[in-house]
């Protein structure tokens, strides 16, 4: 048995006596990706900020690749190189281009030669389907276009995980097929993923394992199949036909 | 109206001169008060208690109290601290440190409004916090500030009228010699305010050719919306 990517061990975050969530156990294999769902406010993005070290857990433990990165003294900018972030409001940096977005981290972070990050940016807005709007400004690309240059801009740092929060959530409904492209391909390309989204459509068709989440815990956790066709707890049913019957159709409308 | 042109003509090499001494003092005082106002707005945004502190302290001490106060204490106090400076030195460091407690307001406030969202978003590609300050905060809040901040080359290059008190030659000193010499304080003062004019109007003309020229598509949408 591998040692999994991603490894997080009773995790628990609390700002001062309210619980966002506790005692999370998860594991991620090298290559799946992992769909969190659940109601809003139970924990999860701020889960996926806690990997990042972007929020300092209060109890438990991070392991990357076997490395413990919530450990006392590492260096919290050497872990974030290795793990990529997208954002359900983008964040790109406002006054750059596209290609100057995600060339900063690889000139700045990662200490490459101007024209080899300048190459290596190229790639990677091509592989996001952007390489007509690489010297565009964030404010002159419609939000779709931001969140692929957000997630071009994180894959250039070629992470050993991606974390997506809310990627689609921002969107209009028409942009949205044009962000779960992207990260489809990345998933079947083996990157390892966690995602937190309430594309149901997305969730079935690509996830390895979905986790529903609920008053910052775990609920449940099983294969796409497992959760919709015979999901245990009836809080889980309940959930996912309300979901589905909300983003489901929408979805299939825009295929 | 002849007298006053009789009088302009006179005079004049001696107010380009105090042009000139205005200018050099608007512009090293716009400079100290930049790079400390900076320090002091980066200190009260992104320091510990006991900085921030620090910095609004200064900040209110040298924005409550007049600068003709400041220059003389500077000029005229420090001596008996052993430390004598001369009447140019004296300006400079009145006008950069009153300059500074302006300026760190204006860049504070453009700092604030860029957002800790861009921090995350700096940090989440695994920059370091100062490097995220300088390469993305930084960058969009000075251009952010542009505009308010325009206001303060103007406001200190007529401010700078004041260190005529302590003997520099600037526009102000000229023209009170012009006013005293000719016995024409009326027409001596109005050429002195003709030409303070002329420089605001040329500050400006650069000030806005600055603005033009940071100015990117679609930013000022962006920080508006969010």
């Amino acid at each position: 048995m591998t040692e999994p990517i991603l490894r997080i061990r009773n995790l628990t975050k609390k700002y001062a006596d309210k619980v966002i969530f506790q005692h999370i156990d998860l594991e991620v294999k090298s290559g799946d990706t992992i769909v969190i769902i659940g109601p809003s406010g139970t924990g999860k993005s701020t889960l996926l900020r806690c990997i990042n070290l972007l929020t300092r857990p209060n109890e438990g433990q991070i392991f990357l690749n076997g490395e413990e990165i919530t450990a006392k003294g590492i260096n919290e900018d050497h872990v974030r190189q290795r793990i990529g972030m997208v954002f359900q409001n983008f964040l790109l940096f406002n006054h750059l281009t596209a290609l100057e977005n995600v060339k900063l981290g690889l000139t700045k972070v990662r200490h490459m030669k101007a024209e080899e990050a300048e190459v290596k940016a190229i790639s990677h807005l091509k592989r996001v389907g952007l390489s007509e709007h690489m010297d565009k400004y964030p404010g002159q690309l419609s939000g779709g276009q931001q969140q692929r240059v957000g997630i071009a801009r994180a894959l250039a740092m070629d992470p050993e995980i991606m974390l997506f929060d809310e990627p689609t959530s921002a969107l209009d409904p028409e942009l949205i097929g044009e962000v779960l492209e992207v990260m489809r391909d990345l998933s079947k390309s083996g990157m390892t993923m966690v995602v937190v989204t309430h594309e149901m459509g997305f969730a079935r068709e690509v996830a390895d394992s979905i986790i529903f989440m609920e008053r910052g815990s775990i609920v449940e956790e099983g294969s796409p199949e497992e959760l919709f066709e015979h999901a245990h707890f009836p809080r889980t049913r309940e959930f996912l036909g309300k979901i589905s019957e909300l983003y489901g159709k929408k979805e299939k409308k825009g295929e | 109206m002849s007298a006053w042109i009789s009088l302009f003509q006179r005079y004049w090499p001696d107010f380009l001169k105090g042009a000139g001494i205005t200018l050099e003092l608007t512009f090293v005082g716009l400079l100290i008060g930049f790079v400390l106002g900076l320090l002091l707005a980066l200190g009260k945004v992104y320091g510990s208690t006991w900085l921030r502190r620090l910095c609004t302290g200064y900040i209110e001490v040298f924005r409550g109290t007049p600068l003709l106060v400041q220059l003389f204490l500077i000029y005229y106090g420090l001596p008996s601290l052993g430390i004598t400076l001369d009447q140019s030195t004296a300006a400079y460091a009145a006008l950069g440190l009153n300059s500074a407690a302006y300026q760190a307001e204006y860049l504070r406030g453009a700092i604030v409004a860029i957002g800790e969202s861009q921090m995350i978003a700096g940090r989440s590609i695994g920059m370091s916090r100062w490097q995220t300050i300088f390469q993305i905060i930084l960058p969009q809040a000075l251009r952010l500030a542009l505009p308010a901040w325009s206001n303060e080359p103007i406001s200190l290059l007529k401010t700078t009228g004041v260190v005529f008190l302590i003997a520099v030659q600037d526009l102000m000193a000229k023209g009170k010699r012009a006013a005293a010499a000719s016995y024409n304080p009326i027409g001596a003062y109005l050429a002195v305010a003709v030409v303070y004019l002329g420089l605001v109007f040329l500050l400006t003309l650069v000030l806005k050719w600055a603005e033009r020229r940071t100015k990117i598509p679609g930013f000022e949408m962006e920080t508006k919306s969010s």
